[in-house]
């Protein structure tokens, strides 16, 4: 009858593998996964990177693990004397024989493992320098194209794009599709930023997401999407959450926008603006060249003053010279000699005679007088050294 | 070139022209140059209607931007 219980004499004796797998089993299906209180200590981050610790409280402790695939969760290894709750299942491990509580999240009083988490983050991104504010780049004044990694049915897209098209429809918004909360979360949003840079195409990338729960904005606070938006070839502006929600993308991004809309407002600029600019540039184009080209035909009507100037001198120059060598023309012409009364004889040939030698009674000659010339013939010869005189007669005149 | 470029050329052009020494030509071939960035910069200004886009990568690593509806 007794050897009818396993274990209720020594020849049903259970070994002590059948005894701590039946206390797990039992102590597991006592206890629904629970959340417990209680101080941390003797903490050990193990290679294999499981955690180990005790929650302790008054007289009672409790030997907890964090298996290292179940802590993800977990948003940084706790410190020795902290305060937290933490939910597990209590089970039993059997090769220690011990009870113990298998933890799969925690939360320290006062949000200390966010904390905490979060100055580890920024200390090493610190350490590698992507915290410089002489790694922030400009924002473009005007992009042609934004990219927004974002969810696609997320507040942020819907925002970003009202305020695009009410302050300047002329930007297009690109929407790079990215899980924005959840375990998935940081690798989709690297993927994106990495999309992003081998696409190429945009001028500034807008990353982020309405606001959420602190568990729920977590992504953003990735060490891995922070080294991926510090790598960004392009320049970034963050917006994640509320206002007073801050993220170590905010800390990276080359700027931060308190919201989606404001990160939108930040990276286009009004339109109409634009086009008041534009319009200016026209209007400083046009005067300046007009006074340009005013200025240069007001130089050449001076060069064609000076030119005609010049001209009008030497045409009065050359007309008084004109004037003296005629004068001086018409002194030195036989015909001022006629105008006085003297006549030129000439043979028919044309010769002028200035000497009675060749000239003989009969000859024929011309005589030329102021209006006209009239054919002689030579009557007598008397040169000057007899007492003769040449004498001819007119036998035909004409004037 | 995108508007901002064209801006700043445009700018970068009337300081020019703002100098008494500039000979006409030059004036007049900048002159033409603004004139062209003008249109660009203006055409781009007329788009009223914002784009939503998506962008998509083939599995070849093509990427593609498509009209994104509601």
């Amino acid at each position: 009858m007794e050897d009818a219980i396993p274990g209720g004499s020594p020849a049903s004796a259970v070994s002590v593998m059948a005894l701590t797998a039946t206390a797990r089993d039992v102590l597991e299906g006592a206890f629904t996964p629970l959340w417990v209180r209680g101080e941390v200590s003797d903490f050990k981050a193990h290679r294999n990177g499981h955690w180990y610790f005790c929650l302790r409280g008054e007289d009672a402790q409790l030997k907890c693990v964090a298996w290292s695939r179940e802590r993800r969760r977990i948003p940084a290894p706790p410190d020795d004397g902290m305060q937290v709750v933490a939910l597990g299942q209590l089970t039993v491990y059997p090769t220690r024989g011990e009870m113990q509580f298998s933890v799969t999240r925690m939360e320290a009083e006062g949000d200390g493992l966010w904390r905490k988490a979060l100055e580890l983050t920024r200390a090493r991104l610190q350490a590698d320098g992507l915290l410089d504010p002489s790694r922030k780049r400009a924002i473009p004044r005007l992009p042609r194209r934004i990219a927004v990694i974002t969810s696609r049915d997320g507040a942020a897209l819907r925002d970003v794009f009202a305020v695009v098209q009410r302050r300047c429809p002329a930007v297009e918004v690109v929407l790079v599709p990215a899980v924005v909360q959840g375990d998935s979360a940081p690798e989709s949003l690297c993927f994106a930023l990495d999309q992003v840079a081998r696409w190429g195409d945009a001028d500034v990338v807008i990353i982020g997401r309405g606001g959420g729960a602190r568990e729920d904005l977590w992504a953003f606070n990735d060490e891995r999407v922070a080294r991926a938006l510090a790598t960004c070839p392009i320049p970034t502006i963050s917006a994640v959450g509320h206002e007073i929600d801050m993220s170590i993308c905010d800390l990276v991004a080359d700027l931060r926008a308190p919201t989606p809309s404001a990160a939108a407002e930040a990276a286009v600029p009004v339109q109409a603006e634009l086009r008041d600019r534009l319009r200016a540039s026209a209007e400083a184009l046009s005067a300046l060249t007009h006074e340009r080209v005013t200025s240069a035909q007001a130089r050449a009507a001076d060069a064609a003053r000076g030119i005609a100037r010049g001209a009008s001198r030497r045409i009065e120059r050359g007309r008084l010279q004109l004037e003296s060598s005629a004068t001086r023309l018409h002194a030195l012409s036989p015909l001022a000699t006629l105008d006085r009364g003297y006549a030129i004889v000439r043979t028919p040939a044309g010769q002028t005679l200035r000497s009675v030698d060749r000239l003989e009674a009969g000859a024929l000659v011309e005589l030329v007088l102021r209006d006209g010339t009239a054919a002689a013939t030579v009557d007598r010869v008397m040169p000057n050294d007899q007492p003769t005189l040449t004498s001819a007669s007119v036998t035909e005149a004409e004037p | 070139m995108s508007f901002e470029a064209s801006i700043e050329r445009l700018e970068a052009i009337a300081a020019r022209l703002e100098d008494d020494e500039l000979d006409l030509d030059t004036a007049l071939t900048l002159f033409q140059e603004g004139v062209a960035e003008l249109r660009a910069a203006s055409a781009f200004l007329t788009r009223a209607e914002t784009r939503l886009k998506q962008l998509n990568e083939a599995a070849d690593g093509v990427f593609r931007i498509d009209d994104l509806r509601d």
